[in-house]
């Protein structure tokens, strides 16, 4: 049984072919997956609100319909560190196409990793686990395994990767939390089987791990089209 | 679904037997099976007469035996009236060879011979394929006898969805002395897919290795497929055509970009350790290996060689394939040189591979591969044999198998497949030891096993 809030989130979804991202942080957090503490603004002084509430410097992201890729059109702020800047990015975002609020969000830092999903026509729901960021087609280092996953899938996810000493530390770096990645692709794993009718993909991009936590800091849920359903 | 008698028939209705064309599909099979095979056929054509003097029955119903197998080689409008009168008849199971069908855009031709066979629970193959080999009992390709290779009988099922690719392969797997167990050709699989087979063959006695030519799974039946492959006892061996991406539509997700069809597919059958090969060479080479070695090794490779290049070229093989070939421990080396014959004792170098030098004798290649055979160090011994040397004899490859039949590691070889040498292959092939022609076949020979997990 899907948990009717998500339900609720994907069907309001539909006519856009895709979930906001706070929408889509928000039925992350059902899930019970981690994302960073977050607010969908709709006015300055919401946004303000919040920025002063869990503390400058934060990331200010475009909340739009047409904004599919924040990136392409300088839609993303990391580290807006006070009134005035935040004033200033705003007031840019306004004259976006379709401006529909600001996404204020406490910023995370660590390895950028990429976990997504697709509904693959022959083998169904798959799981993608690469090194993320935008540069993430330049890279090309990733691992697909159906779901659902198992813990020894991750475990052989990880090492799949030709960067696999990066997540289990390299020169200095510490280890990025092992057991916060598993349990994130797990649970991960967990939703996509229940939602996978209802998607085309999912990004998870970057996911943002350290020594202490794994944080999904952006994601992207694409609606599977209703005449493509069966 | 019971394909027993559709796979292994006794008797075998052919219809659509032509009365005055010999090279009709129909009459080919007919032919080669009545003359040569040991399956009972009976030739029907609803206008009846006789062809070569034998009678041609109207209806399957006319047939004074049970008919396990009918093979349906009519226009592909008829095949829906001949599925009814196999149904109506009692018969087990069917081949539809004709084409006409989803293939060439009669989808609803094909749903209904699918609609007829689902309620009957009628299992067929096909439509639009070469159907069914199984040496020595039964052949249904349309190809005349003379035009074909045949395989002798052995271990190794092939199940292709495309008939030329079947037929190709089964002239390669004859050319290096692979047996068959089950030839297969399944065309637009429309009630009889990769998965009823995998089942059937996993089963079947006759079968130790399972091979799959396939272009695409329908939709979830690969997920179907890999699971149940995963349990099984058999090696599974999978070769996927359109690897590559063409065409590939706009995408707006970085995972839908990045997942493209071909990478799920690959990754999803290494997820659940099936072995696919990447060509027809590594088909062919890890059928052979595993047929004689249903079993796992590690990655560690010791080689013996008559010649340094050949040793040089066997390594850099090994490390492209991610599989070791590490120095033997100064005492293995001892050991090695200690039995070495005077004359080559100071010349042969023995740190891996183990070069055995042109001057080599048949007990030089005999005391390293046993020494090798018990050592911890390697899990499978490469043995690269070149025949030029004056010093080896022909008996040295039967010789060599025995220790592999005494001390259970896995040999294999490379010895150059020219009819000069054939008595050295056999003494490899007949002893169950795989032989390749090329070093690189040899090599993955031995990634197979390492690649099999059971």
């Amino acid at each position: 049984m899907m948990n009717q809030e998500i339900t609720r989130i994907l069907s309001s979804a539909e006519k856009t072919g895709w979930v906001l991202e706070p929408e889509a942080k928000r039925l992350l957090k059902i899930a019970g997956l981690p994302v960073p503490n977050f607010l969908w603004a709709k006015t300055l002084e919401q946004a303000s609100a919040f920025a002063e509430r869990i503390g400058y410097p934060v990331t200010a992201k475009i909340v739009s319909p047409k904004a599919i890729h924040k990136s392409d059109i300088n839609g993303v702020v990391v580290g807006t560190k006070d009134y005035a800047s935040l004033k200033e990015t705003h007031k840019r975002f306004q004259n976006l196409e379709e401006f529909s609020g600001i996404l204020i969000e406490e910023i995370v830092s660590g390895l950028e990793m990429i976990i997504g999903a697709k509904t693959d026509y022959q083998f169904g729901p798959v799981i993608l686990l690469g090194i993320g960021g935008t540069g993430v087609e330049i890279y090309q280092d990733t691992v697909l395994r159906m779901a659902p996953l198992m813990e020894k899938d991750v475990v052989s996810m990880i090492r799949g990767l030709k960067a696999h000493q990066l997540i289990e530390g390299y020169r200095g770096h510490p280890p990025v939390d092992i057991k916060a990645l598993t349990r994130l692709l797990l649970d991960f794993s967990g939703l996509v089987m229940e939602i996978s009718d209802n998607i085309e993909s999912i990004d998870l991009n970057p996911v943002m791990c350290s020594s202490d936590n794994c944080i999904v800091a952006d994601a992207r849920i694409i609606l599977r089209k209703k005449e493509s359903k069966n | 679904m019971n394909l027993q008698p559709l796979l292994q028939p006794k008797t075998m209705a052919i219809v659509g037997v032509s009365i005055n064309n010999d090279r009709h599909p129909a009459n080919v099979i007919y032919t080669k099976n009545n003359l040569r095979l040991p399956v009972t056929v009976y030739p029907v054509n609803p206008r009846g007469g006789s062809l070569h003097g034998q009678r041609l029955f109207q209806k399957i119903a006319d047939i004074p035996d049970k008919v396990d197998l009918a093979v349906i080689a009519v226009r592909a409008d008829y095949c829906p009236d001949v599925l009814l009168d196999c149904i109506r008849s009692g018969v087990s199971g069917g081949a539809v060879i004709s084409g006409g069908f989803a293939e060439s855009g009669r989808k609803d031709l094909q749903e209904r011979l699918v609609a007829i066979a689902r309620e009957a629970s009628f299992p067929f193959i096909g439509p639009n394929c070469l159907g069914i080999y199984t040496p020595g009992l039964m052949d249904t390709f349309f190809i005349p006898s003379e035009r074909m290779v045949h395989p002798s009988s052995g271990g190794v099922a092939i199940v292709s969805q495309s008939g030329g690719v079947l037929v190709d392969q089964m002239v390669k797997f004859a050319n290096e002395g692979v047996g068959l167990s089950l030839a297969l050709s399944i065309g637009n699989k429309a009630v009889i897919n990769e998965m009823e087979i995998l089942q059937y063959l996993i089963h079947d006695p006759d079968t130790k290795v399972i091979a799959f030519y396939i272009e695409g799974f329908g939709k979830n039946e690969g997920r179907d497929f890999v699971i149940a492959a995963h349990k099984s006892p058999k090696p599974v061996i999978v070769l996927k055509s359109g690897k590559s991406d063409s065409g590939r539509r706009a995408v707006s997700s970085h995972t839908a970009s990045l997942g493209g069809d071909y990478k799920v597919f690959s990754e999803v059958l290494r997820q659940y350790g099936i072995i696919e090969a990447k060509n027809e060479l590594e088909l062919l080479s890890f059928s052979e290996s595993l047929c004689c070695y249903s079993q796992s090794i590690g990655k560690n490779i010791g080689i013996i060689t008559g010649s340094g290049g050949h040793g040089a070229l066997a390594v850099d093989i090994c490390s492209m394939q991610g599989l070791a070939t590490p120095r033997f421990s100064s005492r293995l080396q001892e050991e090695i040189r200690k039995n070495l014959s005077p004359s080559i004792q100071g010349i042969a170098s023995v740190a891996n591979p183990i070069d055995l030098t042109g001057s080599v004798i048949d007990d030089d290649f005999m005391n390293s591969a046993e020494i090798l055979s018990r050592s911890t160090e390697i899990d499978c011994i490469v043995v690269l044999l070149l025949p030029y040397s004056p010093g080896i004899t022909l008996d040295l490859s039967a010789r060599l198998s025995q220790i592999r039949q005494n001390e259970g590691k896995p040999m294999i070889a490379y010895i150059p497949h020219i009819e000069k040498y054939r008595m050295l292959i056999e003494g490899f092939e007949l002893n169950r030891i795989p032989a390749a022609p090329s070093i690189e076949g040899a090599i993955l020979m031995a990634e197979a096993l390492r690649r099999y997990q059971p």
